[in-house]
């Protein structure tokens, strides 16, 4: 049994996964990946192997999604769900903090921070990419307390894909199918003529040390070149694409386009994408007084830019038209994204594409966002 | 090639969204549904440096936060003033706080105006309706160093004369003769002998050297809006014109999303805004 270390390329073998599983919670984590549920593959706990959805993969296009049974066992078969790796970081309704009354006045309890590591499994590398866009969100400026402390404390399983989704565009978006950095551990499922063992590249002192009691052998150069084919394969079956040349400057001139006005004609407002997506990051807050008022609670719950809520100004909202609201979503993710953070905040998983209920298709709205309006367009934006 | 690139961050040992206890020391009524309270720290703790233009989060227990400019005089290092309008459950709650009472604070943030850049030249302030708040903080320190401003106009407007704030403070600077302070309402009865009219009615009479002044503009956007495009014609470049904007807000940390206008986090970004930075967004239809 080799020694791992960073930048160890080792090959494990299918029946040894369970080893892998047992390593990680002996190693204190809690393990959370892919599970199905409902129809679905969504992240769970994962107390054994069974709890992974062998053998199943999905269709997905845009507003469907079926599960379906593959014609082998494979572990990671399908590709991503509804559910994204920011509900462990940043849940969808979280306390901040208590605060009790304390005479005339009163003393704030900052929530404690959790509480067990959590092992990421499976994770995509646009889901990596995703979770760098929420880091500089959340620990960019003044450190969020609970994000970071969790955030500090995951460890890294990435999966390469081995297949894409329907409504996968990974490639035009620079974020995948490959993994190529911020993982502990990256796996590639190799299922071919009788073999099923996974390519692992350890990344970090903490994805070796998880390793160590962990029956591996060196991988050889055409193993390496095994898990190229299929990352290759992957990226050349791709369901969806999206030309991401100029997309900031595309979106952040195009306020008045009639596309806005047609796509808002579908969109029901009804936030699926917005929760379905890896980085979106909006939320309110709320205040949660006990009945006798002596104590209260902080919380705070995904929000999102499609509320008629979310932007109330004394009486009214400043985006009071779903076509406003449409055009901020697109023109924040696509557009404005880069100068706040650095980056598009869109990594082209294609679950806002899926998820969406009347079938609305960021690649498609974007395609016809590049076709100049055809008469000029009337002033002062969407109406 | 792989990284674990997260800089290694400390967690502060107390929440940065918990707001800290502060006691009103004064309430006062300037309107029927506006308040001006006097707070400070509860626990003696001195009061956070804040700069004109900057608001706190203000929080009552068990009912919520919202987002308040601070009024106050900025050399007065032991007390922090807000001046509240009843919008609102929250700042119904915020604004009718008895002397005695504890209220949350966490602050000072955002942006403030850009008092240096008015050094050695002229200046023109421009307030609407609760936009008089925010910009007191400016006359305040204006009137400070007399010696270092050219002209000082202010131009105030309310929607009648029961709205206007700081009643008797007003009076006492329209007497002052090194600044102009023009009052003025949108509608009164005849007991009123001031001005009536919009805000941007007054721009024309109003005297500065246009290549050598600044503009500090706060109330509603419309009026913003119209305001400069009035004092750019008169001359005022776009790039001495700074505006205040609000938006809804949450967290006041540029986490929350709500306060985008354009690219920029009003929270943090601004509020107060140069105009030609925002003036496409002020004429984008809600952006
Ligand atoms: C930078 C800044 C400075 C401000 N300075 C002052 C000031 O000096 N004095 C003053 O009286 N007011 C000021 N306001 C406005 C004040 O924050 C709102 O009036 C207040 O938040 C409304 O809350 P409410 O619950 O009392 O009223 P309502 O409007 O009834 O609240 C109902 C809902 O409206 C929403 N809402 C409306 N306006 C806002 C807002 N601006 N921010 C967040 N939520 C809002 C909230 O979601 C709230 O739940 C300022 C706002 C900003 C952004
Ligand atoms: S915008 Fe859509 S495709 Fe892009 S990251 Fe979000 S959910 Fe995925
Ligand atoms: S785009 Fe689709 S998913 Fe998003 S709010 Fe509109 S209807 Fe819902």
């Amino acid at each position: 049994m080799a020694v791992p270390s960073i930048g160890d390329r080792l090959l494990l073998d299918r029946r040894d996964f369970p080893t892998f599983l047992a390593s990680l919670h002996s190693a204190g984590y809690r393990i959370v990946g892919p599970t199905v549920r409902d129809g679905a593959i969504v992240y769970g706990d994962i107390a054994a192997e069974t709890d992974l959805p062998i053998g199943w993969t999905e269709r997905q296009n845009a507003g469907t999604y079926r599960l379906e049974r593959r014609g082998d066992e494979a572990l990671f078969g399908y590709v991503v769900g509804p559910h994204s790796w920011k509900k462990y970081l940043f849940p969808s309704h979280e306390r901040l903090w208590t605060a009790a009354r304390d005479g005339d006045s009163f003393t704030v309890t900052p929530e404690p921070t959790p509480e067990r590591p959590l092992a990421f499994l499976g994770v995509r590398a646009c889901e990596l990419a995703a979770l760098r866009i929420t880091d500089k969100v959340f620990m960019g400026g003044i450190p969020d307390p609970s994000y970071s402390a969790r955030r500090h404390k995951i460890l890294r399983v990435a999966v390469q894909c081995g297949q894409a989704g329907g409504t996968c565009f990974c490639v035009s978006m620079g974020t995948g199918p490959g993994v190529t950095s911020d993982y502990d551990l990256s796996l590639t499922e190799i299922l071919s003529e009788g073999r099923h063992e996974f390519l692992v590249a350890v990344g970090t002192e903490l994805g070796a040390s998880v390793l160590a009691s962990v029956p591996t052998r060196r991988a050889t150069a055409e193993d390496d070149q095994v898990a190229a084919a299929i990352v290759s394969r992957t990226a050349a079956s791709m369901g969806r694409s999206m030309d991401p040349t100029g997309l900031r400057d595309l979106l952040l001139s195009q306020p008045n386009h009639p596309r806005w006005d047609q796509v808002a004609k579908r969109c029901l407002s009804c936030t699926n994408c917005t929760m379905a997506c890896p980085t979106c990051f909006c939320h309110t807050t709320e205040e949660v007084p006990s009945l006798d008022a002596e104590k209260t609670e902080r919380w705070r719950r995904w929000d999102s830019c499609f509320n008629l809520e979310f932007t109330k100004l004394h009486t009214t909202p400043v985006r009071a038209s779903s076509s406003s609201r449409y055009r901020q979503w697109l023109t924040h993710k696509l557009g404005s994204w880069h100068d706040q953070f650095g980056s598009s905040g869109c990594v082209g998983c294609g679950r806002c594409i899926t998820w969406c209920p009347v079938a609305i298709d960021i690649t498609e709205e974007v395609a016809a966002l590049r076709v100049p309006p055809a008469s000029p367009p009337a002033e002062g934006g969407p109406r | 090639m792989a990284s674990n690139a997260l800089p290694p961050q400390p967690i502060p040992s107390s929440h940065p969204l918990a707001p800290a206890p502060f006691v009103v020391r004064s309430q006062t009524a300037e309107t029927p549904d506006t308040h001006t309270l006097v707070l400070s720290p509860s626990d003696g703790h001195a009061v956070p440096p804040a700069l004109p233009g900057q608001f706190n989060m203000l929080y009552v227990f068990g009912v919520g936060e919202a987002a308040i400019s601070l009024s106050g005089d900025p050399s007065d290092a032991t007390a922090v003033v807000h001046t509240v309008r009843n919008a609102g459950p929250i700042t119904a709650a915020i604004a009718q706080s008895p002397p005695g009472q504890t209220v949350g604070i966490r602050g000072p943030y955002g942006r403030g105006w850009p008092i240096d850049q008015a050094k050695g030249r002229d200046v023109v302030l421009v307030a609407g309706g609760l936009g008089l708040p925010p910009l007191r903080p400016v006359l305040y320190g204006l009137l400070a160093h007399r010696e270092r401003y050219g002209r000082i106009e202010v131009i105030y407007g309310a929607r009648t004369p029961k709205d206007l704030v700081y009643y008797g403070q007003i009076q006492q600077w329209r007497l002052r003769p090194d600044i102009r302070f023009q009052v003025t309402v949108d509608a009164a009865d005849r007991s009123w002998y001031g001005d009536v009219g919009l805000v941007t009615a007054r721009i024309p009479d109003t005297r500065f050297e246009p290549g050598n002044s600044v503009a500090f503009l706060c109330g509603p956007e419309i009026m913003m809006k119209y305001a400069a495009r009035d004092l750019e014609a008169r001359g005022i470049p776009q790039s001495s014109i700074w505006l205040s904007m609000e938006r809804n807000m949450k967290c006041a940390v540029a986490v929350c999303g709500h306060c985008q206008f354009g690219p920029a986090f009003v929270c943090r970004d601004g509020p107060v805004f140069r105009y030609d930075v925002v003036r496409d967004w002020l004429a984008t239809r809600e952006l």
